[in-house]
């Protein structure tokens, strides 16, 4: 699904991906750790298309296409979706609309109609219960005034109504208490089947007991310098990436 | 490049789609002004003595003042003498829909107004104003029944030369300033309401301006009478060709409310702006004041301004009346090079008045978008409220916005407040948008909607739609 090769990627001329090597198949559940500024959220935006990171080297297939090629809001209509470390505030524009807004984008792409009003809510329904959220919620809007794990809770729902063949998401459990990680992890779990693909960009292992990967990767200073099952997370979390570094 | 200038380099030509022009036959004025164009308008008009010398003073007042030069505008000095000020399709005195020119029922039907049968039951009343004068006036009978009086001005001042006498300049007087004193030596005709007390109208009345000919200017002239316990709300829309030159239209509107009535005024102006690189489009110069007269009497305002090159306008609110309450709802927008000086005055008089002042200004391309009000409390305005909300968003590095808030207090009971915050579609607001499929274009609609939507909100639905749509069209290619 997904190939990286000898990945180099800078922002403002200051290089952080340095030939970053890395592959995802479909149905597979990738973690991504590492310490502070080893390019974790560098490299999900460079899959998300933002326009500060420049890619300086290197290529990206993504379901054979090359990625690198395509706009951000091409890249979400084949099924690519990034849940932000920060989502943004937008005053004024319901989710609901926003939504329905991205949800038709999406339609129009793959050439079906829109969907009408009531169908729309009908999978609005539908997918709320994915992450429980309210009707309330929803109607507010886009993360405006919402609470740390409002906004992570936010994110996992709208993956639930775009249905994305590959999802990323960036530090998705800062911020969040036992209580609201277990509905993120629980709302992930119910999305993934053998089509579709998560990374996980963590710095903690506690998501992972709710996420299990089938792999776990550290990135260090822009390169992956070791990958393993699941394990290896542990032992991260019992000895640090000090022994990594040498 | 980054994403901000990009949004600005990829401005295009701005798509106007009301640019048409009708080739209707048209009786003009000679072009020019002086007190034999006056007698020219009200002979035409067959007008009674007491509206010449209506004219005839305003004419002669205007003749002493000069153009206000304190606004923040730019644009060549105005040559009243080549504008032709009166022009109007040559068939009268329709009596029915079948009567009206098909050219016209075209025109009108390219607009979207609700002229037709099926929009009548809809449930809005029409007058079309279509250069100065004005041409039909829907759902006529059904307002009669309940004692509504809805025309053109024109016809008020034959039918109803009693309230033309006492309330026509009552507001805005002839000698008020520059473009109203013009208008009111020239004006050829415009909407007349009158609601009888304890009347609350059923149905939104509303009417349409389109300026068709050229090198005519238009004036239009609205007066909205609201007796005791009556309510009104009033739709104003309005459109224009396109054209090279630039054209005039200075219009003036004036509302009263006696005790416990309430008028909500709504505009949506959509006069050609000009081109992408500021060629032509129309200047306004508008005056629109109300007075609430009566206690615990309302008058609102609310305006969506997209077109225009030049938009000098301040629809204001006169709070006479114990406890009245006065509103003003804005949303200005600017593209290219048009230009826009707006806001509101709120002036308390009696006890316990109230005005709330909501302006949102949104800036893009090379345009200039100012906020211009003033909140002044009299001495024995005891318990005055406002409350000032005035926002600015910019869109890209070429525009700009500025406020000028005055606030006039002589009554320590008083409270003023102002709030005013400038801000900048972010470019991460955009990238989340797009990351999850809405394109840049759409995104922008979403959150300047976003943005307006406390003034929308204020919109009756059948407007605030078209409203909604006409800030995307006004701003469509304004980002890549």
């Amino acid at each position: 699904m997904l190939k990286i090769q000898n990945l180099h990627a800078s922002i403002n001329g200051n290089e952080i991906l340095k030939g970053l090597n890395f592959s995802v198949k479909a149905g597979e559940v990738h973690a991504i750790m590492g310490p502070n500024g080893s390019g974790k959220s560098t490299l999900a935006s460079v899959l998300a298309g933002r326009e500060i990171v420049e890619v300086t080297q290197g290529s990206i297939l993504y379901k054979g296409i090359n990625l690198l090629e395509l706009s951000p809001e091409n890249r979400s209509w084949e099924g690519i979706f990034l849940a932000f470390q920060y989502p943004v505030e937008i005053p004024g524009v319901s989710i609901n609309n926003f939504l329905r807004t991205a949800v038709n984008e999406h339609r129009q792409y793959k050439k079906l109609e829109p969907l009408s009003a009531a169908d729309f809510m009908k999978m609005m329904n539908e997918k709320k219960k994915v992450v429980d959220i309210t009707s309330q919620l929803t109607s507010r809007s886009v993360n405006e005034g919402f609470s740390g794990g409002e906004k992570k809770r936010n994110e996992i729902f709208q993956m639930a109504m775009l249905e994305p063949e590959l999802a990323i998401l960036d530090e998705t459990d800062s911020g969040l208490d036992i209580d609201a990680l277990r509905v993120v992890a629980n709302g992930v779990n119910k999305l993934k089947n053998k089509h579709n693909s998560f990374i996980v960009i963590t710095h903690y292992q506690r998501l992972l007991d709710f996420i299990v990967p089938d792999f776990v990767h550290v990135l260090y200073k822009g390169q992956i310098v070791k990958s393993g099952g699941k394990e290896l997370a542990l032992e991260l979390e019992e000895k640090g990436y000090d022994w990594l570094k040498n | 490049m980054n994403e901000s200038e990009h949004i600005i380099s990829s401005f295009t030509e701005e798509k106007y789609k009301y640019g048409f022009y009708t080739p209707i036959e048209q009786e003009f004025a000679p072009k020019g002004l002086n007190e034999d164009t006056i007698r020219y308008i009200s002979s035409k008009k067959n007008e009674p003595e007491f509206m010449l010398n209506f004219r005839l003073n305003a004419f002669r007042k205007w003749q002493s003042m000069t153009e206000p030069a304190w606004a923040h505008l730019h644009y060549p000095t105005i040559d009243f003498q080549a504008i032709s000020y009166f022009a109007a399709p040559k068939k009268k005195n329709l009596k029915s829909m079948d009567e009206v020119d098909p050219e016209l029922l075209d025109t009108f039907n390219k607009l979207g107004i609700p002229l037709n049968e099926q929009k009548v039951l809809a449930g809005v009343a029409v007058d079309v104003v279509m250069d100065s004068s004005s041409v039909i006036t829907t759902y006529k009978e059904k307002l009669n029944e309940l004692g509504i009086v809805f025309c053109s001005i024109g016809e008020a001042i034959h039918n109803h030369p009693e309230l033309i006498q006492k309330y026509l300049g009552s507001v805005v007087p002839v000698t008020d300033n520059f473009y109203a004193s013009l208008n009111s030596a020239v004006f050829s005709d415009g909407s007349f309401v009158y609601i009888p007390e304890g009347v609350l109208c059923p149905i939104e009345l509303s009417t349409y301006f389109r300026i068709n000919a050229a090198e005519t200017g238009q004036f239009e002239r609205t007066l909205i009478v609201a007796d005791k316990g009556s309510y009104v709300s009033y739709l104003e829309g309005c459109t224009a060709p396109m054209r090279d030159e630039n054209q005039l239209h200075a219009a003036v509107v004036e509302i009263v409310t006696l005790e416990n009535a309430e008028v909500k005024y709504s505009t949506v102006q959509n006069w050609y702006p000009g081109d992408k690189d500021g060629k032509g489009g129309i200047y306004n110069f508008v005056t629109k004041r109300g007075i609430c007269k009566g206690n615990n009497s309302r008058i609102s305002w609310t305006q969506v301004e997209t077109g225009s090159a030049i938009t000098w306008k301040y629809p204001s609110v006169i709070l006479q009346g114990d406890n009245s309450y006065g509103e003003f709802y804005s949303v200005a927008v600017t593209n290219n090079y048009q230009q826009a000086d707006t806001g509101t005055k709120m002036i308390h008089i009696g006890k316990n008045t109230r005005s709330r002042i909501v302006s949102k200004g949104i800036s893009a391309g090379f345009s200039n978008n100012s906020y211009r009000g003033l909140v002044r409390v009299l001495k024995n305005a005891h318990n005055a409220r406002n409350h000032t909300q005035c926002d600015s968003l910019l869109l890209g590095n070429h525009c700009g916005a500025h406020t000028f808030p005055y606030v006039d207090v002589a009554n320590q009971s008083a409270i003023v407040e102002h709030e005013a915050t400038t801000s900048k579609i972010a470019e991460d607001q955009l990238f989340y948008c797009n990351q999850r499929g809405i394109s840049t274009e759409n995104a922008v609609a979403l959150i300047i909607n976003g943005y307006a939507k406390e003034v929308l909100n204020k919109l009756p639905m059948e407007f605030a739609v078209e409203a909604q749509k006409l800030l995307s069209i006004t701003l469509e290619n304004s980002v890549g």
